[in-house]
């Protein structure tokens, strides 16, 4: 039967191989070459996105790549359906946004502020995430 | 009980409550606002209610872990607490923090990073709260007389969990690197080393509760924390197949994810087993209700439903809808709630002198609180699966498949009325077992029985 050195030994040990694998394969997938974001695409604006994004918790009812909650609509691919200009005016708008019932909080941001958000998702939206940009917005895939 | 200094833990066991009880309102929050009483967006909007509702179960899961360490670690070491003066201002100070951060959410004061919602401000408080504690169990484990395999697995999960804090801690410009490492937080955090700190519970659990002789039961840990490691690491990649890094995660990810069930089978199992092989004396009925249906439920909650939308070509569709909410929740009621509600159930009686254990009260908490929360999940199921149909497969808009799953959460809140009875009924129980008592560190105890093997 098993003695207890040996389980301590399958413990050590599977952890010290699965751990190394895992970090040589993080470096490989976040290596340059195999970058799928366009990083280069990142601009101050987009930058400054994110940060409103976080600032605001936008994530608490959104998901953004499936990620997020689930009480608002999925916004990877959210100028594509909606328009820039549209998406501005939500976030603009002194009033919650509520087509269909559902509160959104009134941001009321200004138009340098809601100039960035666009920015932001306008890079989100051409993130190659293998194969789910077509299943989370099918009227993306449509365009 | 037979170290003074273990009483810390009860105030620990206190603050759990506590939060608890809160979580579970900012919860029914969120349910009303979905089925369309949303009556206090001005004040606490959704985006609010999550971020309490979440962090207050990570603070009251955290916040119970430590109680747990305060209680095992004496007892296993053989001495009292370094120092229970400093333990206490732990206490203190990870409440005051845990309080601010929670305030804050409601004034938009926050990071909007799932689960990791904390500002970084307070972070570095969380940071020094934490060395803290470590600091005392761990003096107090290596001036102890002896260093069990039990302590050394809990305290191991300790020391990583805050360790694996700090890539959460780090500002990145791009969205995907940034979720790329909060999943080093999160996803290593509970398929990860939290249970290795649920091992080392269990594994004392066990050892008290059944008699099975602790050789047998330690060997059996480091095979279970072997398993969990050996798939959890690269399973990380499960969450990596659809945020825009590499595909190599679709194969690595899939194929050592779907090993990750394999760990908390091996917990279930080892659980039955050793009951079944142990004595079936000991009083406490309460603890060791508990102490199984954590080991089942968690193999269930995050072996099964885990699975479930694990392999990729499933989580192509699920990814980010209300599956992904059934699964968090009945795998963080299994395999982390349960089991600090177990040690609580265990130390109670211990503490106090008092010996509640087999009150009605406590065994209608167990049943009401799994059977609300098993019907809550089923809910939960049932709307993800019609959200993912209309959503993902026949491209409604999200908000059409959304008044088509209202109907679900009706049925969500009325199984989490029946879940939060159960809670207050294990809260009542709390409170009428009073503060610990010096009496009861004359008591007697199980004796650590060696069985043949
Ligand atoms: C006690 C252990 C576990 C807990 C507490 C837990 C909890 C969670 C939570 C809260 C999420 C949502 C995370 C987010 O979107 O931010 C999640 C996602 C996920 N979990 Fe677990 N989990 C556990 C174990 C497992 C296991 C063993 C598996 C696989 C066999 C698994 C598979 C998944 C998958 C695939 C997702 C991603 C869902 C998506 O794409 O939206 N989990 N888990
Ligand atoms: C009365 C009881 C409860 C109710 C009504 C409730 C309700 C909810 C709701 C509506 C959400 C948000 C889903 C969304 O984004 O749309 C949520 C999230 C969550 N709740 Fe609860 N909850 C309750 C109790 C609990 C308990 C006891 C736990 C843990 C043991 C828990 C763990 C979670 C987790 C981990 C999430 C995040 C899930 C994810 O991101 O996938 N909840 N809850
Ligand atoms: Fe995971």
């Amino acid at each position: 039967m098993l003695s207890k050195s040996q389980a301590r030994a399958f413990f050590f040990g599977g952890t010290a191989v699965t751990f190394l694998i895992f970090i040589g394969l993080t470096i490989y997938s976040l290596a340059p070459s195999n970058d799928q974001t366009n990083h280069h695409n990142i601009t101050e604006q987009v930058i400054k996105g994110k940060h409103l994004w976080e600032a605001n918790n936008c994530m608490g009812c959104h998901t953004i790549m499936g990620e997020g909650a689930y009480y608002a609509p999925e916004l990877t691919k959210v100028i594509d359906r909606k328009g820039a200009p549209l998406v501005k005016a939500i976030l603009q708008s002194p009033v919650p946004w509520a087509p269909n019932g559902r509160k959104m909080v009134a941001y009321e941001m200004t138009d340098e502020e809601a100039d960035a958000m666009v920015e932001y998702f306008k890079w989100i939206g051409q993130l190659d995430l293998n194969g789910f940009e077509r299943i989370v917005s099918p009227l993306a895939k449509d365009k | 009980m037979k170290y003074k200094s273990q009483q810390v833990a009860y105030w620990f066991f206190a603050l759990c409550m506590l939060l608890f009880a809160l979580q579970i309102v900012y919860g029914f929050i969120m349910g009303f606002a979905r089925i369309g009483m949303d009556g206090l967006h001005d004040w606490i909007p959704f985006n609010t209610a999550r971020a309490v509702h979440t962090n207050l179960l990570v603070i009251w899961l955290l916040t119970g872990f430590m109680g747990a360490a305060y209680y095992i670690i004496p007892e296993e070491a053989q001495r009292e607490l370094v120092s229970v003066k400093l333990a206490y201002v732990q206490l203190i100070s990870l409440a005051l923090v845990g309080v601010a951060a929670i305030t804050g959410y409601h004034f938009n004061i926050w990071e909007g990073r799932k689960f990791l919602e904390i500002p970084r401000e307070l972070d570095y408080l969380v940071v020094v709260n934490v060395l803290l504690f470590l600091g005392i169990i761990l003096a107090t484990l290596f001036k102890g007389k002896r260093q069990t395999t039990t302590a050394l697995v809990m305290v191991m999960g300790l020391v990583f969990a805050a360790l694996l804090y700090l890539p959460g801690m780090i500002w990145f410009d791009s969205q995907v690197t940034d979720s790329f490492f909060r999943w080093w937080v999160v996803h290593l955090w509970v398929e990860g080393v939290w249970e290795l700190i649920m091992g080392g519970i269990l594994a004392f659990l066990l050892i008290k509760l059944t008699g099975v002789d602790r050789e047998v039961i330690e060997k059996w840990l480091y095979v279970i924390v072997g398993l969990t490691f050996l798939s959890g690491i690269l399973g990380t990649g499960h969450h990596y197949y659809y945020i825009g890094v590499n595909k190599i995660w679709l194969i690595v990810g899939g194929v050592f994810s779907a090993l990750e069930p394999l760990a908390f089978l091996a917990m279930a199992l080892f659980a039955v087993y050793m009951y079944r092989k142990g004595e079936k004396n000991h009083p406490n009925k309460l603890a060791l209700f508990w102490t199984i249906g954590a080991a089942i439920v968690s193999f269930v909650g995050a072996g099964l439903l885990g699975f479930a939308h694990t392999l990729p070509q499933t989580n192509l569709y699920t990814h980010g809808t209300l599956v992904t909410a059934m699964h968090g929740h009945y795998a963080f009621w299994g395999a982390y709630a349960m089991i600090v509600l177990a040690i609580i159930s265990y130390a109670m009686p211990n503490m106090t002198g008092r010996k509640r254990y087999d009150k009605l009260n406590g065994h209608l908490a167990f049943w009401l609180s799994n059977i609300g929360m098993l019907g809550m999940v089923v809910a939960l199921g049932v709307a993800g699966v019609v959200q993912v149909y209309l959503e993902r497969r026949l491209g409604m808009d999200f908000m059409v498949a959304q008044e088509e799953v209202k109907i679900h959460f009706v049925v969500m809140l009325i199984n989490a009325t029946v879940f939060a009875t159960g809670i207050t009924l294990y809260i009542y129980e709390f409170i009428k077992f009073g503060r610990p008592t010096d009496e009861a560190l004359e008591m007697k105890e199980e004796e650590e029985h060696i069985l043949v093997k």
